[in-house]
Protein backbone atom coordinates (compact mmCIF):
# COMPACT_ATOMS: atom_id res chain seq x y z
CA UNK A 1 0.00 0.00 0.00
CA UNK A 2 1.53 3.24 -1.29
CA UNK A 3 1.37 6.17 1.28
CA UNK A 4 1.60 9.48 -0.50
CA UNK A 5 -0.27 11.33 1.93
CA UNK A 6 2.90 13.33 3.13
CA UNK A 7 1.97 15.00 -0.77
CA UNK A 8 -0.79 16.63 0.50
CA UNK A 9 1.00 19.37 2.37
CA UNK A 10 2.37 20.62 -1.34
CA UNK A 11 -0.73 21.43 -2.80
CA UNK A 12 -2.01 24.67 -0.76
CA UNK A 13 -5.55 24.56 -2.06
CA UNK A 14 -6.25 21.39 0.15
CA UNK A 15 -6.46 22.85 3.10
CA UNK A 16 -9.63 24.69 1.96
CA UNK A 17 -12.91 23.84 3.69
CA UNK A 18 -15.89 23.72 1.08
CA UNK A 19 -19.51 24.68 3.19
CA UNK A 20 -17.49 23.95 6.06
CA UNK A 21 -15.97 20.56 5.29
CA UNK A 22 -12.39 19.95 4.47
CA UNK A 23 -12.20 20.28 0.50
CA UNK A 24 -12.04 16.44 -1.30
CA UNK A 25 -11.00 17.49 -4.53
CA UNK A 26 -11.90 14.59 -7.47
CA UNK A 27 -11.86 16.43 -10.42
CA UNK A 28 -8.27 16.19 -11.54
CA UNK A 29 -9.30 14.50 -14.95
CA UNK A 30 -10.55 18.05 -15.56
CA UNK A 31 -7.88 19.82 -14.18
CA UNK A 32 -5.36 19.43 -11.58
CA UNK A 33 -4.65 21.48 -9.02
CA UNK A 34 -0.97 22.90 -8.74
CA UNK A 35 2.30 21.91 -5.74
CA UNK A 36 3.89 24.86 -3.93
CA UNK A 37 7.25 23.61 -6.02
CA UNK A 38 5.18 25.00 -9.38
CA UNK A 39 3.52 27.95 -7.62
CA UNK A 40 6.90 29.20 -6.48
CA UNK A 41 9.17 28.43 -9.86
CA UNK A 42 6.71 30.58 -11.80
CA UNK A 43 6.45 33.85 -9.22
CA UNK A 44 10.46 33.41 -8.85
CA UNK A 45 10.29 33.96 -12.62
CA UNK A 46 7.94 37.18 -12.49
CA UNK A 47 9.81 38.07 -9.42
CA UNK A 48 13.60 37.96 -10.59
CA UNK A 49 14.55 37.59 -14.28
CA UNK A 50 11.42 37.78 -16.72
CA UNK A 51 11.87 38.92 -19.99
CA UNK A 52 10.41 37.88 -23.79
CA UNK A 53 12.50 35.29 -24.79
CA UNK A 54 14.86 34.48 -28.00
CA UNK A 55 14.76 38.31 -28.73
CA UNK A 56 17.04 40.74 -26.26
CA UNK A 57 20.58 40.83 -26.13
CA UNK A 58 20.64 41.41 -22.06
CA UNK A 59 21.20 39.16 -19.73
CA UNK A 60 17.14 38.96 -18.42
CA UNK A 61 16.29 37.85 -21.57
CA UNK A 62 18.80 35.50 -21.78
CA UNK A 63 17.99 33.75 -18.37
CA UNK A 64 14.09 33.36 -19.44
CA UNK A 65 15.46 31.70 -22.90
CA UNK A 66 17.49 29.88 -21.08
CA UNK A 67 14.68 28.64 -17.97
CA UNK A 68 12.42 28.40 -20.75
CA UNK A 69 14.28 26.47 -23.15
CA UNK A 70 15.45 23.93 -19.88
CA UNK A 71 11.46 23.35 -19.12
CA UNK A 72 11.76 22.16 -22.91
CA UNK A 73 14.61 19.83 -22.06
CA UNK A 74 12.88 18.48 -19.09
CA UNK A 75 9.56 17.76 -20.87
CA UNK A 76 11.50 15.84 -23.52
CA UNK A 77 13.07 13.98 -21.01
CA UNK A 78 10.31 13.22 -19.15
CA UNK A 79 8.66 11.30 -22.56
CA UNK A 80 11.86 10.05 -23.48
CA UNK A 81 12.24 11.80 -26.51
CA UNK A 82 15.26 11.88 -28.74
CA UNK A 83 16.14 15.56 -28.18
CA UNK A 84 14.41 18.58 -27.17
CA UNK A 85 13.96 19.61 -30.65
CA UNK A 86 11.04 17.16 -30.62
CA UNK A 87 9.10 18.50 -27.68
CA UNK A 88 6.59 21.75 -29.47
CA UNK A 89 5.32 23.77 -26.66
CA UNK A 90 1.65 24.35 -27.49
CA UNK A 91 -0.91 26.41 -25.58
CA UNK A 92 -2.37 22.66 -24.30
CA UNK A 93 -3.50 19.36 -25.90
CA UNK A 94 -6.12 20.63 -28.05
CA UNK A 95 -4.13 23.03 -29.96
CA UNK A 96 -1.58 20.71 -30.51
CA UNK A 97 -4.12 18.20 -32.14
CA UNK A 98 -5.60 20.84 -34.14
CA UNK A 99 -1.86 21.41 -35.38
CA UNK A 100 -1.41 18.04 -36.06
CA UNK A 101 -5.11 17.94 -37.85
CA UNK A 102 -4.47 21.09 -39.98
CA UNK A 103 -0.76 20.80 -40.22
CA UNK A 104 -0.30 17.50 -41.73
CA UNK A 105 -4.03 16.70 -42.58
CA UNK A 106 -4.29 19.80 -44.81
CA UNK A 107 -1.73 18.97 -47.15
CA UNK A 108 -2.13 14.95 -47.00
CA UNK A 109 -5.57 14.17 -47.10
CA UNK A 110 -8.00 13.93 -50.05
CA UNK A 111 -11.43 12.91 -50.50
CA UNK A 112 -11.44 9.46 -50.75
CA UNK A 113 -9.38 9.32 -47.48
CA UNK A 114 -10.36 7.74 -44.02
CA UNK A 115 -9.46 9.48 -40.66
CA UNK A 116 -9.45 6.71 -38.04
CA UNK A 117 -10.85 7.71 -34.62
CA UNK A 118 -12.31 6.16 -31.70
CA UNK A 119 -15.59 5.96 -30.03
CA UNK A 120 -13.88 7.23 -26.66
CA UNK A 121 -12.33 9.99 -28.05
CA UNK A 122 -12.51 14.14 -26.14
CA UNK A 123 -13.80 16.40 -28.26
CA UNK A 124 -10.12 17.60 -28.56
CA UNK A 125 -9.35 14.72 -30.82
CA UNK A 126 -12.90 14.79 -32.73
CA UNK A 127 -13.90 17.75 -33.77
CA UNK A 128 -10.57 19.04 -35.03
CA UNK A 129 -10.72 16.10 -37.46
CA UNK A 130 -14.04 16.70 -38.53
CA UNK A 131 -13.27 19.68 -39.98
CA UNK A 132 -10.26 19.00 -41.64
CA UNK A 133 -12.26 16.02 -42.73
CA UNK A 134 -15.05 18.55 -44.03
CA UNK A 135 -12.68 20.31 -45.87
CA UNK A 136 -10.65 17.47 -47.21
CA UNK A 137 -13.27 15.52 -48.39
CA UNK A 138 -11.74 12.78 -46.08
CA UNK A 139 -14.27 10.11 -44.31
CA UNK A 140 -14.40 9.52 -40.66
CA UNK A 141 -14.28 6.10 -39.01
CA UNK A 142 -14.92 5.22 -35.72
CA UNK A 143 -12.88 1.71 -33.48
CA UNK A 144 -15.58 1.04 -31.46
CA UNK A 145 -15.95 0.01 -28.07
CA UNK A 146 -16.31 -3.66 -26.22
CA UNK A 147 -19.10 -4.54 -24.07
CA UNK A 148 -16.28 -4.23 -21.07
CA UNK A 149 -15.31 -0.45 -22.13
CA UNK A 150 -12.00 -1.23 -24.30
CA UNK A 151 -11.49 -0.33 -27.56
CA UNK A 152 -12.19 -3.42 -29.88
CA UNK A 153 -8.94 -3.82 -30.90
CA UNK A 154 -10.21 -6.88 -33.07
CA UNK A 155 -12.10 -4.68 -35.34
CA UNK A 156 -8.55 -2.88 -36.29
CA UNK A 157 -8.18 -4.81 -39.47
CA UNK A 158 -11.16 -5.12 -41.01
CA UNK A 159 -11.55 -1.06 -40.26
CA UNK A 160 -8.15 -0.02 -41.31
CA UNK A 161 -8.07 -0.45 -44.46
CA UNK A 162 -6.00 1.49 -47.40
CA UNK A 163 -7.94 4.43 -47.61
CA UNK A 164 -6.73 5.10 -43.82
CA UNK A 165 -4.42 7.78 -43.85
CA UNK A 166 -4.42 8.81 -40.24
CA UNK A 167 -5.04 6.82 -36.91
CA UNK A 168 -5.78 9.29 -33.86
CA UNK A 169 -6.69 7.70 -30.46
CA UNK A 170 -6.51 8.49 -26.60
CA UNK A 171 -4.02 7.02 -24.69
CA UNK A 172 -6.12 6.99 -21.79
CA UNK A 173 -10.19 7.75 -21.81
CA UNK A 174 -11.05 10.79 -19.65
CA UNK A 175 -14.98 9.34 -19.41
CA UNK A 176 -14.33 5.49 -18.78
CA UNK A 177 -10.29 5.62 -17.22
CA UNK A 178 -9.59 3.06 -20.44
CA UNK A 179 -5.86 2.60 -21.17
CA UNK A 180 -6.03 1.08 -25.03
CA UNK A 181 -2.94 -0.93 -25.63
CA UNK A 182 -0.98 2.14 -27.29
CA UNK A 183 2.06 0.22 -28.31
CA UNK A 184 0.12 -1.94 -30.25
CA UNK A 185 -2.58 -0.22 -32.15
CA UNK A 186 0.18 2.25 -32.90
CA UNK A 187 2.10 -0.62 -34.97
CA UNK A 188 -0.69 -2.12 -36.61
CA UNK A 189 -1.37 1.66 -37.96
CA UNK A 190 1.93 2.52 -38.52
CA UNK A 191 2.86 -0.81 -40.72
CA UNK A 192 -0.32 0.38 -42.65
CA UNK A 193 1.21 3.28 -43.61
CA UNK A 194 -1.03 5.52 -41.68
CA UNK A 195 -0.01 8.93 -39.27
CA UNK A 196 0.10 7.82 -35.58
CA UNK A 197 -1.62 10.26 -33.19
CA UNK A 198 -2.31 9.55 -29.43
CA UNK A 199 -3.75 12.08 -27.40
CA UNK A 200 -2.00 11.60 -24.12
CA UNK A 201 -3.87 14.40 -22.06
CA UNK A 202 -4.39 12.34 -19.37
CA UNK A 203 -2.18 9.42 -20.15
CA UNK A 204 1.32 11.36 -19.58
CA UNK A 205 -0.07 12.03 -15.98
CA UNK A 206 -1.59 8.62 -14.83
CA UNK A 207 1.11 6.29 -16.45
CA UNK A 208 4.79 7.16 -17.78
CA UNK A 209 5.21 7.80 -21.40
CA UNK A 210 8.08 7.24 -23.58
CA UNK A 211 7.50 7.82 -26.98
CA UNK A 212 10.13 5.93 -28.46
CA UNK A 213 7.96 2.78 -26.51
CA UNK A 214 4.43 4.17 -28.10
CA UNK A 215 5.26 4.22 -31.13
CA UNK A 216 3.25 6.79 -32.71
CA UNK A 217 4.24 9.75 -34.85
CA UNK A 218 2.63 12.47 -32.51
CA UNK A 219 2.01 13.07 -29.13
CA UNK A 220 -0.35 15.86 -27.41
CA UNK A 221 -0.88 16.69 -24.34
CA UNK A 222 -1.63 19.73 -21.48
CA UNK A 223 0.38 20.96 -18.59
CA UNK A 224 -2.35 22.12 -16.67
CA UNK A 225 -3.85 18.54 -15.86
CA UNK A 226 -0.17 17.01 -14.99
CA UNK A 227 0.42 19.39 -11.70
CA UNK A 228 1.51 22.53 -14.31
CA UNK A 229 -0.49 25.64 -15.42
CA UNK A 230 -3.10 26.24 -18.15
CA UNK A 231 -1.97 27.67 -20.99
CA UNK A 232 0.88 25.26 -21.48
CA UNK A 233 1.29 21.88 -23.55
CA UNK A 234 3.30 20.30 -25.75
CA UNK A 235 3.62 18.32 -28.93
CA UNK A 236 5.81 15.36 -29.53
CA UNK A 237 6.60 14.57 -33.00
CA UNK A 238 8.74 12.97 -35.17
CA UNK A 239 11.84 14.64 -36.06
CA UNK A 240 11.40 14.36 -39.94
CA UNK A 241 7.58 14.56 -40.28
CA UNK A 242 8.32 17.90 -37.86
CA UNK A 243 10.48 19.03 -40.43
CA UNK A 244 8.13 18.42 -42.72
CA UNK A 245 4.99 19.97 -41.40
CA UNK A 246 3.62 23.22 -42.43
CA UNK A 247 3.53 25.38 -39.27
CA UNK A 248 -0.28 25.91 -37.91
CA UNK A 249 0.27 29.99 -37.18
CA UNK A 250 2.45 32.35 -38.66
CA UNK A 251 3.72 34.98 -36.53
CA UNK A 252 7.00 36.82 -34.82
CA UNK A 253 9.49 34.25 -33.69
CA UNK A 254 8.84 31.36 -36.20
CA UNK A 255 10.59 32.67 -38.88
CA UNK A 256 13.65 32.72 -40.50
CA UNK A 257 13.57 35.66 -43.24
CA UNK A 258 10.24 37.76 -44.07
CA UNK A 259 10.33 39.12 -47.22
CA UNK A 260 7.41 40.67 -48.83
CA UNK A 261 6.14 37.49 -50.68
CA UNK A 262 6.66 34.80 -48.61
CA UNK A 263 9.05 33.73 -46.05
CA UNK A 264 11.55 31.00 -44.42
CA UNK A 265 10.86 29.28 -41.25
CA UNK A 266 12.48 28.53 -38.35
CA UNK A 267 14.35 25.48 -37.12
CA UNK A 268 12.24 23.23 -35.30
CA UNK A 269 10.30 23.16 -33.03
CA UNK A 270 10.81 27.29 -32.77
CA UNK A 271 8.69 27.31 -36.50
CA UNK A 272 5.55 26.19 -34.68
CA UNK A 273 5.75 28.52 -31.26
CA UNK A 274 4.84 31.72 -33.53
CA UNK A 275 4.61 34.94 -30.59
CA UNK A 276 5.52 35.58 -28.12
CA UNK A 277 4.85 31.58 -25.93
CA UNK A 278 3.50 31.31 -22.45
CA UNK A 279 6.72 31.49 -20.94
CA UNK A 280 6.38 31.52 -17.44
CA UNK A 281 3.94 28.41 -17.68
CA UNK A 282 6.45 26.27 -19.59
CA UNK A 283 8.71 26.84 -16.65
CA UNK A 284 6.26 26.28 -14.37
CA UNK A 285 5.46 22.91 -16.74
CA UNK A 286 8.96 22.26 -16.38
CA UNK A 287 8.43 22.45 -12.82
CA UNK A 288 6.02 20.05 -12.55
CA UNK A 289 7.55 17.84 -14.36
CA UNK A 290 10.63 17.64 -11.38
CA UNK A 291 7.83 16.95 -9.46
CA UNK A 292 6.31 13.97 -10.75
CA UNK A 293 9.96 12.60 -11.59
CA UNK A 294 10.87 13.41 -7.97
CA UNK A 295 7.92 10.49 -7.42
CA UNK A 296 8.40 8.67 -10.08
CA UNK A 297 5.72 7.97 -12.58
CA UNK A 298 6.03 4.20 -11.96
CA UNK A 299 5.12 4.98 -8.90
CA UNK A 300 2.27 7.07 -9.53
CA UNK A 301 0.46 5.00 -11.51
CA UNK A 302 0.86 1.91 -8.96
CA UNK A 303 -0.24 4.31 -6.16
CA UNK A 304 -3.33 5.09 -8.63
CA UNK A 305 -3.94 1.87 -9.61
CA UNK A 306 -4.18 0.94 -5.50
CA UNK A 307 -6.60 3.51 -5.40
CA UNK A 308 -9.01 3.08 -7.89
CA UNK A 309 -9.13 -0.47 -6.80
CA UNK A 310 -9.84 0.11 -3.51
CA UNK A 311 -12.34 2.81 -4.85
CA UNK A 312 -13.71 0.24 -7.25
CA UNK A 313 -14.26 -2.13 -4.08
CA UNK A 314 -16.53 0.51 -2.08
CA UNK A 315 -18.97 1.44 -4.88
CA UNK A 316 -19.67 -2.04 -5.70
CA UNK A 317 -21.07 -2.17 -1.85
CA UNK A 318 -23.57 0.24 -3.54
CA UNK A 319 -25.75 -1.48 -5.71
CA UNK A 320 -27.44 1.30 -7.33
CA UNK A 321 -24.00 2.31 -8.37
CA UNK A 322 -23.16 1.56 -12.05
CA UNK A 323 -19.19 2.23 -13.43
CA UNK A 324 -18.98 2.85 -17.25
CA UNK A 325 -15.27 1.55 -17.14
CA UNK A 326 -13.20 -1.58 -17.59
CA UNK A 327 -13.02 -3.70 -13.91
CA UNK A 328 -9.16 -4.88 -15.06
CA UNK A 329 -6.97 -2.24 -13.06
CA UNK A 330 -4.37 -3.21 -15.50
CA UNK A 331 -6.45 -1.70 -18.60
CA UNK A 332 -7.64 1.39 -17.06
CA UNK A 333 -6.51 4.69 -15.21
CA UNK A 334 -7.92 7.19 -11.82
CA UNK A 335 -10.76 8.01 -13.83
CA UNK A 336 -13.94 6.75 -12.84
CA UNK A 337 -17.33 7.06 -14.39
CA UNK A 338 -20.94 5.90 -12.71
CA UNK A 339 -24.58 6.82 -12.34
CA UNK A 340 -25.95 6.27 -9.05
CA UNK A 341 -29.74 4.69 -9.81
CA UNK A 342 -31.79 7.21 -11.63
CA UNK A 343 -30.54 10.45 -9.87
CA UNK A 344 -29.11 12.99 -12.65
CA UNK A 345 -25.73 13.15 -11.99
CA UNK A 346 -25.58 17.26 -11.66
CA UNK A 347 -27.61 16.10 -8.67
CA UNK A 348 -25.24 13.72 -7.38
CA UNK A 349 -22.79 16.45 -7.63
CA UNK A 350 -24.57 19.19 -5.89
CA UNK A 351 -25.33 17.18 -2.94
CA UNK A 352 -21.29 15.93 -3.10
CA UNK A 353 -20.88 19.78 -2.90
CA UNK A 354 -22.21 20.35 0.26
CA UNK A 355 -20.25 17.71 1.89
CA UNK A 356 -16.99 19.53 0.12
CA UNK A 357 -16.67 16.59 -3.10
CA UNK A 358 -15.74 18.37 -6.01
CA UNK A 359 -16.46 15.50 -8.78
CA UNK A 360 -17.58 16.25 -12.13
CA UNK A 361 -20.98 15.60 -13.81
CA UNK A 362 -21.76 15.81 -17.37
CA UNK A 363 -20.76 14.47 -20.76
CA UNK A 364 -17.10 15.15 -20.36
CA UNK A 365 -16.58 16.92 -23.34
CA UNK A 366 -16.80 13.36 -24.55
CA UNK A 367 -20.12 13.22 -26.28
CA UNK A 368 -20.82 10.33 -28.54
CA UNK A 369 -18.49 8.24 -25.54
CA UNK A 370 -21.51 9.36 -23.30
CA UNK A 371 -24.08 8.76 -25.80
CA UNK A 372 -22.58 5.29 -26.37
CA UNK A 373 -22.61 4.49 -22.83
CA UNK A 374 -26.68 5.23 -23.24
CA UNK A 375 -26.78 7.84 -20.97
CA UNK A 376 -26.87 11.94 -20.40
CA UNK A 377 -24.23 12.24 -18.45
CA UNK A 378 -22.12 10.98 -15.99
CA UNK A 379 -20.88 11.57 -12.51
CA UNK A 380 -16.65 11.60 -12.73
CA UNK A 381 -14.79 10.91 -10.11
CA UNK A 382 -10.55 11.10 -10.69
CA UNK A 383 -7.40 10.92 -8.65
CA UNK A 384 -4.29 12.80 -8.45
CA UNK A 385 -1.03 12.05 -6.36
CA UNK A 386 -2.64 14.13 -3.56
CA UNK A 387 -5.84 11.62 -3.17
CA UNK A 388 -6.03 9.65 -0.35
CA UNK A 389 -8.42 6.37 0.81
CA UNK A 390 -9.83 8.64 2.72
CA UNK A 391 -10.59 11.08 -0.05
CA UNK A 392 -12.58 7.56 -1.53
CA UNK A 393 -14.23 7.14 2.07
CA UNK A 394 -15.57 10.56 2.06
CA UNK A 395 -16.75 9.97 -1.45
CA UNK A 396 -18.93 6.98 -0.08
CA UNK A 397 -20.09 8.39 2.77
CA UNK A 398 -21.11 11.76 0.25
CA UNK A 399 -22.73 8.64 -2.23
CA UNK A 400 -25.10 7.27 0.82
CA UNK A 401 -25.93 10.83 1.68
CA UNK A 402 -27.41 11.51 -1.97
CA UNK A 403 -29.60 8.32 -1.92
CA UNK A 404 -30.86 9.58 1.23
CA UNK A 405 -31.89 12.79 -0.26
CA UNK A 406 -33.41 11.33 -3.43
CA UNK A 407 -34.38 8.23 -1.83
CA UNK A 408 -32.90 5.45 -4.04
CA UNK A 409 -33.38 1.86 -2.35
CA UNK B 1 -28.29 26.29 3.79
CA UNK B 2 -29.16 22.43 4.09
CA UNK B 3 -29.46 20.37 0.78
CA UNK B 4 -33.29 19.15 1.77
CA UNK B 5 -34.01 22.97 1.41
CA UNK B 6 -32.53 22.59 -2.14
CA UNK B 7 -34.39 19.21 -2.68
CA UNK B 8 -37.99 19.93 -1.77
CA UNK B 9 -40.55 17.14 -1.61
CA UNK B 10 -42.57 18.92 -4.05
CA UNK B 11 -39.33 19.18 -6.57
CA UNK B 12 -38.49 15.07 -5.73
CA UNK B 13 -41.78 14.92 -6.86
CA UNK B 14 -42.07 16.23 -10.01
CA UNK B 15 -39.12 14.88 -10.95
CA UNK B 16 -40.18 11.55 -10.14
CA UNK B 17 -43.80 12.18 -11.69
CA UNK B 18 -44.16 14.73 -14.18
CA UNK B 19 -46.89 16.23 -15.44
CA UNK B 20 -48.48 16.68 -18.61
CA UNK B 21 -45.29 14.66 -20.08
CA UNK B 22 -45.26 13.74 -23.89
CA UNK B 23 -45.88 15.82 -27.16
CA UNK B 24 -48.61 17.38 -29.46
CA UNK B 25 -49.64 16.23 -32.60
CA UNK B 26 -50.17 19.75 -34.17
CA UNK B 27 -49.09 22.35 -31.81
CA UNK B 28 -49.59 26.19 -32.39
CA UNK B 29 -46.60 26.88 -30.08
CA UNK B 30 -42.77 24.98 -30.19
CA UNK B 31 -39.72 25.67 -28.60
CA UNK B 32 -36.84 23.27 -28.06
CA UNK B 33 -34.20 24.29 -25.17
CA UNK B 34 -30.82 22.98 -23.84
CA UNK B 35 -27.95 23.29 -21.12
CA UNK B 36 -25.22 22.57 -23.50
CA UNK B 37 -23.50 22.82 -20.15
CA UNK B 38 -25.24 19.92 -18.37
CA UNK B 39 -26.94 17.74 -21.55
CA UNK B 40 -30.37 19.27 -19.65
CA UNK B 41 -33.26 18.84 -22.81
CA UNK B 42 -36.66 20.12 -23.19
CA UNK B 43 -39.11 20.05 -25.62
CA UNK B 44 -42.60 22.45 -24.97
CA UNK B 45 -45.07 22.02 -26.91
CA UNK B 46 -48.31 24.50 -26.61
CA UNK B 47 -52.62 24.65 -27.70
CA UNK B 48 -53.80 27.63 -27.63
CA UNK B 49 -57.95 28.49 -27.69
CA UNK B 50 -57.64 32.04 -28.19
CA UNK B 51 -54.98 33.82 -25.84
CA UNK B 52 -55.90 31.10 -23.42
CA UNK B 53 -53.43 28.09 -23.19
CA UNK B 54 -55.38 24.81 -23.00
CA UNK B 55 -52.66 21.86 -24.12
CA UNK B 56 -48.75 22.11 -22.98
CA UNK B 57 -46.85 18.41 -23.40
CA UNK B 58 -43.54 18.29 -22.55
CA UNK B 59 -40.82 15.70 -23.57
CA UNK B 60 -37.55 15.60 -22.12
CA UNK B 61 -34.41 15.05 -19.74
CA UNK B 62 -31.75 16.57 -17.28
CA UNK B 63 -31.90 17.08 -13.79
CA UNK B 64 -34.20 17.08 -10.83
CA UNK B 65 -34.25 21.15 -10.94
CA UNK B 66 -34.70 21.30 -15.06
CA UNK B 67 -37.20 18.57 -15.05
CA UNK B 68 -39.00 19.31 -12.06
CA UNK B 69 -39.12 22.94 -13.42
CA UNK B 70 -40.42 21.70 -16.39
CA UNK B 71 -43.23 19.98 -14.94
CA UNK B 72 -44.54 22.53 -12.40
CA UNK B 73 -44.60 25.27 -15.07
CA UNK B 74 -46.39 22.89 -17.46
CA UNK B 75 -49.61 22.65 -14.61
CA UNK B 76 -48.73 26.96 -14.02
CA UNK B 77 -49.62 27.65 -17.30
CA UNK B 78 -52.17 25.29 -18.22
CA UNK B 79 -55.49 27.42 -18.65
CA UNK B 80 -54.12 30.89 -18.29
CA UNK B 81 -54.18 33.63 -21.04
CA UNK B 82 -51.08 34.84 -22.75
CA UNK B 83 -50.97 38.17 -20.56
CA UNK B 84 -51.03 35.70 -17.20
CA UNK B 85 -48.23 33.36 -18.81
CA UNK B 86 -46.33 36.59 -19.72
CA UNK B 87 -46.93 37.61 -15.56
CA UNK B 88 -45.58 33.75 -14.40
CA UNK B 89 -42.81 34.27 -16.62
CA UNK B 90 -41.66 38.19 -15.26
CA UNK B 91 -42.37 36.69 -11.42
CA UNK B 92 -40.45 32.79 -11.59
CA UNK B 93 -37.70 34.70 -13.38
CA UNK B 94 -37.64 37.78 -10.37
CA UNK B 95 -37.43 34.50 -8.20
CA UNK B 96 -34.47 32.91 -9.70
CA UNK B 97 -32.80 36.25 -10.19
CA UNK B 98 -29.82 36.59 -7.45
CA UNK B 99 -29.84 40.12 -7.91
CA UNK B 100 -33.37 40.46 -7.40
CA UNK B 101 -33.61 40.89 -3.46
CA UNK B 102 -36.25 38.70 -2.34
CA UNK B 103 -38.53 41.06 -0.89
CA UNK B 104 -38.97 42.67 -4.50
CA UNK B 105 -39.86 39.15 -6.24
CA UNK B 106 -43.39 39.65 -6.17
CA UNK B 107 -43.80 36.80 -3.70
CA UNK B 108 -45.80 36.37 0.05
CA UNK B 109 -43.29 35.13 2.62
CA UNK B 110 -46.32 35.12 5.06
CA UNK B 111 -48.32 32.68 2.53
CA UNK B 112 -45.61 29.92 0.96
CA UNK B 113 -47.14 29.25 -2.33
CA UNK B 114 -49.71 32.05 -2.63
CA UNK B 115 -48.77 33.60 -5.85
CA UNK B 116 -46.90 30.70 -7.84
CA UNK B 117 -47.82 28.01 -5.97
CA UNK B 118 -45.73 24.76 -6.14
CA UNK B 119 -43.22 26.72 -8.21
CA UNK B 120 -42.20 28.92 -5.15
CA UNK B 121 -40.19 25.47 -3.86
CA UNK B 122 -37.61 26.61 -6.40
CA UNK B 123 -36.53 29.16 -4.39
CA UNK B 124 -33.84 27.12 -2.49
CA UNK B 125 -31.97 26.62 -5.97
CA UNK B 126 -30.69 30.98 -5.82
CA UNK B 127 -28.66 29.33 -3.09
CA UNK B 128 -26.84 27.06 -5.35
CA UNK B 129 -25.86 29.47 -8.52
CA UNK B 130 -24.85 26.58 -10.50
CA UNK B 131 -28.14 25.15 -10.70
CA UNK B 132 -30.18 28.38 -11.55
CA UNK B 133 -30.38 27.96 -15.00
CA UNK B 134 -31.42 24.09 -14.88
CA UNK B 135 -34.67 25.78 -13.74
CA UNK B 136 -34.69 28.75 -15.67
CA UNK B 137 -34.69 26.14 -18.93
CA UNK B 138 -38.21 25.91 -19.18
CA UNK B 139 -38.78 29.22 -19.10
CA UNK B 140 -36.81 30.21 -21.58
CA UNK B 141 -37.60 27.29 -23.30
CA UNK B 142 -41.94 28.73 -23.05
CA UNK B 143 -40.41 32.22 -24.33
CA UNK B 144 -39.00 30.83 -27.53
CA UNK B 145 -42.36 28.91 -28.11
CA UNK B 146 -44.43 32.05 -27.39
CA UNK B 147 -41.92 33.81 -30.10
CA UNK B 148 -43.03 31.08 -32.35
CA UNK B 149 -46.76 31.57 -32.10
CA UNK B 150 -46.71 35.03 -33.17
Amino acid sequence: MIDFSHLRQDFPVLQRRIHGKPLVFLDSAASSQKPTQVLDVMDAVYRTYYANVHRGAYLLSEESTTAYEEARGKVARFINAGSRSEVVFTRGATTALNMVAFGWGMDHLSAGDKIMLTMMEHHANMVPWQLVARRTGAELVYLPMTGDYRLDVDRIPELLDERVKVVSFTGMSNVTGTMPPVAEIAKVARDHGALVVVDAAQLVTHAPVDVQELGADFVAFSGHKMLGPTGIGALWGRPSLLEEMEPFEGGGEMISDVQLNGSTWAPVPHKFEAGTPPIVEAIGLGAAVDYLEKIGMELVRRHEQELTGYALDRLAELPAVRVFGPADLEHRGGVISFALGDVHPHDVATILDQEGIAVRAGHHCAKPLTRALGVPATVRASFQVYNTRQDVDALFAGLRRAEEVFRVD
Amino acid sequence: MSIEELYRDVILDHNRNPRNRGTLDHPDAHAEGNNPLCGDELTLDLLFDGDRVTEVAIQGQGCSISQSSASMMSQAIKGRTLDEVRNLIATFKAMMDIETAPSQTGLDPDRPGAVLGDLEALQGVRKFPVRIKCANLAWTTLEEALKSRQ
